[in-house]
């Protein structure tokens, strides 16, 4: 190497130096502040690219009403790209910007910084994702599901299989079609303790990450197994190979049911379009489709600044589920602010916000959750929606099954 | 370091192979240790110190790999199974026998050790991409047995909580406490290599690097000292490994995936292989680029784009730059940081006097 190239790498290195933390102007307005992480470019991408969007217009949405009792809202939207490491590093950036709740994005994730929610006493919400453990406030004070965890979704899928079976399970045959890894398995726990009571056969079906290959397994359950039901527990790119492979050999998707992740309309698209997947139920924690007042009110916030509605909103489901995620996290600050008479909350208060939330329902987007100091999931409620002509259909109310095996198997995590 | 002296002087091995070449060194070494010690976790804010505390991790994890493929010139894609060896054990050791961290640690290193000599078994028929493929199989082996073992992995997630470390009665919870925890072991691990590679295990492992079969005729044991290298190195992982379980205070297989291990790698090929100082450039390279490059955008983006705009641009533009960034750097010096750093030294050597 040169002189000369030596002298460019010092200019470069010293330029490079140049560049430091700008950290954010403190704002003369009173203001919040919300940690977001989000995933657009790692593996869940397909997640975040319409989630994260949502968060954000609820937030402005909130902002152009006034805010929160007087408090504008900002929120710190950082990548974690679904890597622990990253997720910690913005989860130290969330506090030192003087975050009071953080939105956490992934499984992993999650039970990484749960100690640290607890240590620095900041509520975090792991809606759809992390342990079904957490749904037990008095075992992780800091940290919220806010949503039904795999352990209430597998639960519901047995009660929506039971209504579809004509109300009785015994010597029935339900295939478990999972993804091979911790979240995949969380559900089995449930469904062999209902499996007992119920009477129905069970048999699980693992699909090893990355979970694009399950001719087997599905050629297994269509033809070998033959079962009345399928539930699928299915990530990423999996649930639509799981829809062309279950086509493929014959067996109808009217009688597969999938769980939140496996639910979305890119999982449809992706799988050859509405028609192919006619008939497929998914279970929701959060309304789908256009139909909610809220969204009609973030159009409205759009047409008024002169922009068009952002493409995101076409993804309904996880649009929604972001609308979700905002809207129980600003619950939580108006409550914090309110018991507080209108001061500044700190990331304790917020924590009590949570447990006062009662039936913020948004027009039916977001279901009659109760959470208290005690239960931190808030009932556990879902919806399902069919495939139907082209779109989501909504085939049964909000709903939550079996909570007396919930509590029984909270209680034995402890 | 940061001085040369003006020439080669040497006239013995001993000098060679010193330590500190220089009387200044100790002065450099003294100043560099007040830094860090006494200044870095008062002058840092708890933001700055948690990715110090990444990257301090991450250099243990990076110095251990270097000794396998920067030093015995064997290839390891198994590594970050490796590391959740460690922190399972040392998880298990903690929740079940209250071990302390002076116990756990080392025996997530000694369990991690065992697992990597057995996977490094192969290495001694088998070298390059073979090698590659037969270590990848150890990964998903790890992987899998974590995953359905609920002995092993608790059960429910695979994930195990883990109080923090508790040095002298005080448990470790700041970023600053945690710093100095991880620092000293960081150290540890900087010194061990150092002086590892002054041994004459050291030396075997780089005569086997260059050439095996030379290796072998001058006497080197080849089996026992690729296992060697396999197991040391494992040490190493599982260590780190411990020390994320002991940060995170959670044991979780799913941080210990495929790309771990392939970033791992990318650490030590951008940093220098076969270089101490190369680890530990590579290993901040690695962590602080994709954060540093966020820092930029924001000072600078902001100008060009709306908040909810810069939102998507971000993360986007942020993965664009950290691949072409590695790129530049392997272009300009493919040798990685470490020669360039030393290039850098060698300029300054007669400067300004260069010609």
């Amino acid at each position: 190497m040169t002189h000369t190239m030596v002298k460019t790498i010092l200019y470069a290195v010293a330029a490079a130096g140049g560049i430091s933390f700008v950290g954010a102007a403190t704002a003369q307005q009173k203001e919040v502040v919300i940690g977001e992480q989000c995933d657009r470019t790692g593996p869940t991408q397909i997640v975040g690219v319409n989630l994260c969007p949502a968060i954000r217009d609820y937030v402005n949405l909130v902002n152009s009403k006034g805010g929160i009792e007087g408090y504008k809202i900002k929120l710190d939207e950082l990548d974690n790209e679904y890597k622990v490491p990253a997720a910690v590093e913005a989860y130290e950036r969330h506090k030192a910007e003087g975050a009071v709740s953080i939105m956490i994005y992934g499984t992993p994730q999650t039970q990484a910084l749960t100690q640290k929610l607890n240590e620095d006493k900041i509520p975090g919400t792991s809606p759809g994702f992390g342990t079904a453990a957490a749904a037990n406030g008095s075992r992780y004070p800091y940290l919220f599901p806010i949503a039904a965890t795999y352990w209430s979704q597998g639960a519901a899928a047995v009660q929506f299989v039971k209504e579809k079976l004509g109300g009785n399970l015994a010597g029935k045959k339900i295939a478990y079609l999972y993804y091979d890894n911790p979240a995949g398995h969380e559900p089995i726990v449930i469904l062999e303790d209902l499996q007992k009571s119920e009477k129905f056969e069970l048999k699980t079906f693992a699909v090893p990450p990355p979970g694009v290959e399950m001719g087997a397994q599905v050629l297994d359950i269509a033809q070998r197994f033959r079962p009345d039901f399928v539930i699928a527990h299915l990530f990423g790119r999996s649930p639509s190979v799981a829809m062309k492979e279950l086509k493929r050999a014959g067996y109808p998707l009217s009688k597969v049911v999938g769980m939140v992740w496996a639910s979305a309309e890119p999982d449809i698209e992706a799988a050859g379009g509405w028609a192919v997947a006619e008939g497929y139920h998914t279970i929701q924690f959060a309304g789908v489709g256009d139909d909610y007042p809220v969204r009609k009110e973030i159009v409205a916030m759009y047409k008024a600044e002169g922009k068009e509605p952002p493409k995101e909103m076409a993804n309904t489901v996880y649009y929604n589920r972001g609308l979700l995620i905002g809207a129980v996290h600003v619950e939580a600050i108006r409550n914090a602010i309110k018991a507080k008479g209108g001061a500044q909350p700190t990331g304790e208060d917020v924590k009590k916000g949570f447990e006062a939330i009662n039936d913020v329902t948004l027009g039916g987007l977001v279901p009659p959750m109760h959470l208290s100091a005690a239960d931190h999931e808030g009932g556990g409620w879902v919806q399902v929606f069919q495939v139907k002509g082209g779109k989501f259909v909504k085939e049964t109310d909000w709903f939550r099954a079996y909570p007396d095996v919930l509590a029984r198997e909270l209680k034995a995590a402890e | 370091m940061l001085h040369r002296e003006s020439g080669v002087f040497k006239t013995s091995y001993g000098a060679d192979m010193a330590v500190f070449p220089l009387p200044i060194a100790k002065g450099a070494m003294a100043a560099l240790t007040v830094l860090f010690v006494a200044v870095v976790p008062i002058a840092f804010s708890e933001y700055h110190l948690s990715i110090l505390n990444l990257i301090l991790i991450a250099v243990v994890g990076a110095l251990g790999l270097n000794i396998l493929v920067g030093y015995t010139g064997q290839i390891s894609i198994g590594h970050g199974a490796l590391m959740s060896v460690g922190a399972y054990t040392a998880a298990n050791l903690i929740t079940r026998l209250h071990a302390p961290f002076w116990l756990a640690l080392p025996a997530g290193g000694a369990m991690a050790a065992v697992i990597g000599a057995i996977i490094g078994i192969p290495s001694l028929r088998i070298k390059g991409l073979y090698l590659a493929i037969a270590t990848l199989a150890g990964q998903l082996i790890i992987e899998w047995v974590i995953n359905h073992v609920p002995w092993i992995s608790g059960g429910v997630q695979a994930s195990i909580e883990v109080p923090r470390p508790t040095v002298f009665g005080v448990p470790l919870r700041s970023q600053a406490q945690l710093y100095l925890f991880l620092l000293f072991f960081t150290a540890l691990a900087i010194a061990a290599t150092i002086n590892l590679m002054r041994s004459r295990i050291g030396r075997a492992f780089i005569a086997i690097r260059d050439q095996d079969i030379a290796a072998e005729i001058i006497g080197i044991d080849i089996f026992r000292y690729k296992l060697w290298a396999f197991a040391i190195s494992s040490f190493y992982a599982g260590v780190t490994g411990v020390l994320y379980t002991y940060y995170l205070g959670i044991a979780n297989y799913e941080q210990f995936q495929i790309g771990v291990s392939i970033d791992y790698l990318a650490m030590i090929i951008i940093g220098g292989l076969g270089s101490v100082l190369g680890s530990i450039l590579g290993a901040t390279f690695v962590t602080l680029l994709p954060i540093a490059t966020r820092w930029g955008l924001e000072a600078a983006g902001g100008v060009f784009f709306s908040v909810a705009d810069l939102a998507n641009i971000i993360p986007n533009l942020r993965l664009i730059m950290f691949g072409g960034l590695i790129i530049v750097f392997l272009a300009v010096e493919p040798e990685g940081l470490n020669r360039l750093w030393r290039n850098i030294l060698s300029y300054f050597r007669v400067w300004p006097f260069s010609y």
